[in-house]
């Protein structure tokens, strides 16, 4: 944990000069700000720009672009649960308890945010493929995972998870111990001090992390594609279908991109207000 | 608060001069480092890799100047050259792609040429446990097939290859229909359909006969050449290319005897110039 840097004024100057002060910082902040800003809001701008409503509404009726959406939308989601329900008490463990192991466990969870999404499709392919270290025992029991849409939710909970594991973990570490032992001494069960107190006063930081997941689920390509391959329908969510359509169907790739980015965008804000997790200038 | 500032603008400097280079065709190699020649930029079709790499060593060897390929998808390299991207020569794995490259302006309506021709091929998994020996087992119900999508010129030239199949009486519609079912997915391109065949994670494929290595593993059902479906790959220079002369030269050496007997040893049909 950083401490905060304790600022003690030896003079107190004239407030007109420390205002004019803090605007010329403000002023250099911004345009230091500028050049990052730009590289990432002029690609997103001219992908707004390239766009013609009449043919947006077209395509957003095709079928092969409500079933993109409609996969993607149900895939994220069920990742998503997963990765609450999986996630949660490692997120726990990792906030809570020390162990031999513990740094290396904690690293581990952070690999696959930054594998290249393409190791990532390998990894699965080797593990749960029909020819996988795991997959070739469930081929057996006739279960098969690659080329389902099974493989695409499992791709995006392996790349997506990490994100709401380290988030709630942050947030577990976070809620003050003395409240939960307080809890705790009025006769409370474990179970009941974490749904009661921990839960709730975590909450904020583990909706994040938990938006942070399906966001980073909704644009998962690489491992989908390598894992779940491409089937129209069946594996072949919003990613896929702006990568493939690139050529022939250019303007339905497009309106993928614009949806695809509506969605993040308006679910990443939403949650952002009912948090009140917006930055406050301190 | 200066100091910042002047870090800033250092970072600004570094960043230009990053977009500078980069417009040199990536990697930061100034024209002179190699003489007068400098470096020839080749957009390529993914099937083409490794017999394009050793016309290009070949090439570099004799010309003294740097080749940078792109391998890709053609559908994906078309539209890159479509959104500007530098390049100098563009061959394709078909014409609708070269002529896409042209609609777009990039390529000289009548400046290509055809300069290999491929042909269809079903690749099955090295162990073979669907036990497929005959075109006709592909459509047994449970067979895991994966095609290329039809974005991608050897998926539209598989499902034609199926369409002649479905017009056959031997074969028929049912044929063609039971195959399509036991698609699981479309790949991105050729060599994607290769590998997953070639991990056992599908049964069977359909990929250009100049795809499969020399000594690689999958068993090969041939496509009779009624049904087959012959791919053609044209060449061209790109029109404003940073390289016209160089570009023209790795062009006739695509051409050249010891080009063509490349591109033959990888299984491409050569053509006679």
């Amino acid at each position: 944990m950083m401490r905060r840097a304790q600022i003690t004024s030896t003079s107190i100057a004239p407030t007109s000069r420390s205002a004019t002060r803090r605007r010329r910082a403000t002023l250099t902040l911004l345009l230091a700000s500028l050049p990052l800003l730009a590289i990432v809001l002029i690609p997103l701008a001219a992908l707004l720009l390239r766009v013609q409503p009449a043919l947006l509404t077209q395509h957003l009726f095709e079928a092969q672009t409500r079933q993109a959406i409609a996969l993607s939308l149900t895939t994220t989601a069920m990742a998503t649960l997963l990765a609450l329900l999986g996630g949660t008490p490692l997120a726990y463990l990792l906030a809570r308890r020390s162990f031999r192991g513990r740094a290396a466990l904690d690293t581990l969870i952070d690999l696959p945010m930054v594998l290249p999404p393409s190791v990532a499709g390998i990894a699965l392919l080797l593990a749960f493929g029909r020819r996988g270290l795991i997959g070739q025992y469930l081929v057996a029991q006739g279960i098969e995972i690659a080329f389902t849409p099974i493989a695409v939710v499992l791709a995006q909970l392996f790349v997506a998870a990490p994100f709401y594991i380290k988030a709630a973990a942050a947030g577990f570490a976070a809620v003050d111990r003395e409240l939960e032992q307080a809890a705790a001494i009025d006769g409370a069960s474990p179970l009941r001090v974490f749904s009661a107190v921990t839960l709730p006063l975590a909450g904020p930081t583990v909706l994040g992390g938990l938006v942070m997941t399906w966001a980073r689920a909704l644009g998962e390509f690489g491992a989908t594609i390598i894992f779940a391959g491409n089937f129209p329908g069946r594996t072949q969510t919003m990613p896929l279908a702006i990568y493939i359509g690139f050529e022939l169907a250019f303007e339905r790739a497009l309106t993928l991109a614009l949806i695809l980015l509506a969605c993040s965008f308006g679910v990443l804000l939403t949650v952002k207000r009912l948090l009140g997790q917006t930055l406050r200038p301190l | 608060m200066a100091r910042l500032l002047g870090c800033m603008l250092l970072l600004l400097g570094w960043l230009t001069a990053c977009a500078s280079t980069e417009r040199t065709g990536g990697l930061a190699a100034p024209e002179t480092a190699t003489g007068s020649q400098g470096e020839l930029i080749v957009f390529a079709a993914a099937s083409l890799s490794e017999a394009f790499q050793e016309i290009g060593r070949t090439f570099e060897a004799q010309q003294g100047a740097r080749v940078v390929f792109n391998f890709a998808g053609s559908q994906q390299l078309a539209q890159q050259l479509a959104q500007g991207a530098p390049a100098d020569v563009f061959a394709s794995a078909n014409r609708a792609q070269m002529e896409a490259a042209m609609s777009a302006g990039r390529i000289a309506a009548g400046s290509e040429r055809i300069f290999a021709r491929n042909r269809l091929v079903v690749i099955v998994a090295p162990d073979n446990s669907a036990a497929l020996r005959q075109l006709r087992d592909l459509a047994r119900p449970g067979v895991h097939v994966v095609l290329a999508a039809k974005e991608v010129p050897v998926g539209r030239y598989s499902l034609e290859a199926l369409d002649k199949l479905a017009a056959d009486p031997g074969y028929g519609r049912a044929f063609r229909d039971a195959v399509l079912r036991n698609v699981v997915s479309y790949e991105e391109n050729v060599r994607a359909v290769l590998s997953k065949v070639a991990l056992g994670e599908a049964d069977a494929g359909v990929v250009y006969v100049s795809d499969i290595a020399p000594g690689s593993e999958v068993g090969r059902i041939e496509i009779p050449d009624a049904f087959n479906v012959v791919a053609e790959y044209p060449i061209a220079p790109v029109r404003d290319a940073r390289q016209p002369e160089l570009a023209q030269q790795f062009i006739a050496a695509v051409f050249s005897p010891a080009g063509q007997a490349t591109l033959q040893r990888y299984n491409f049909l050569p053509v006679q110039p």
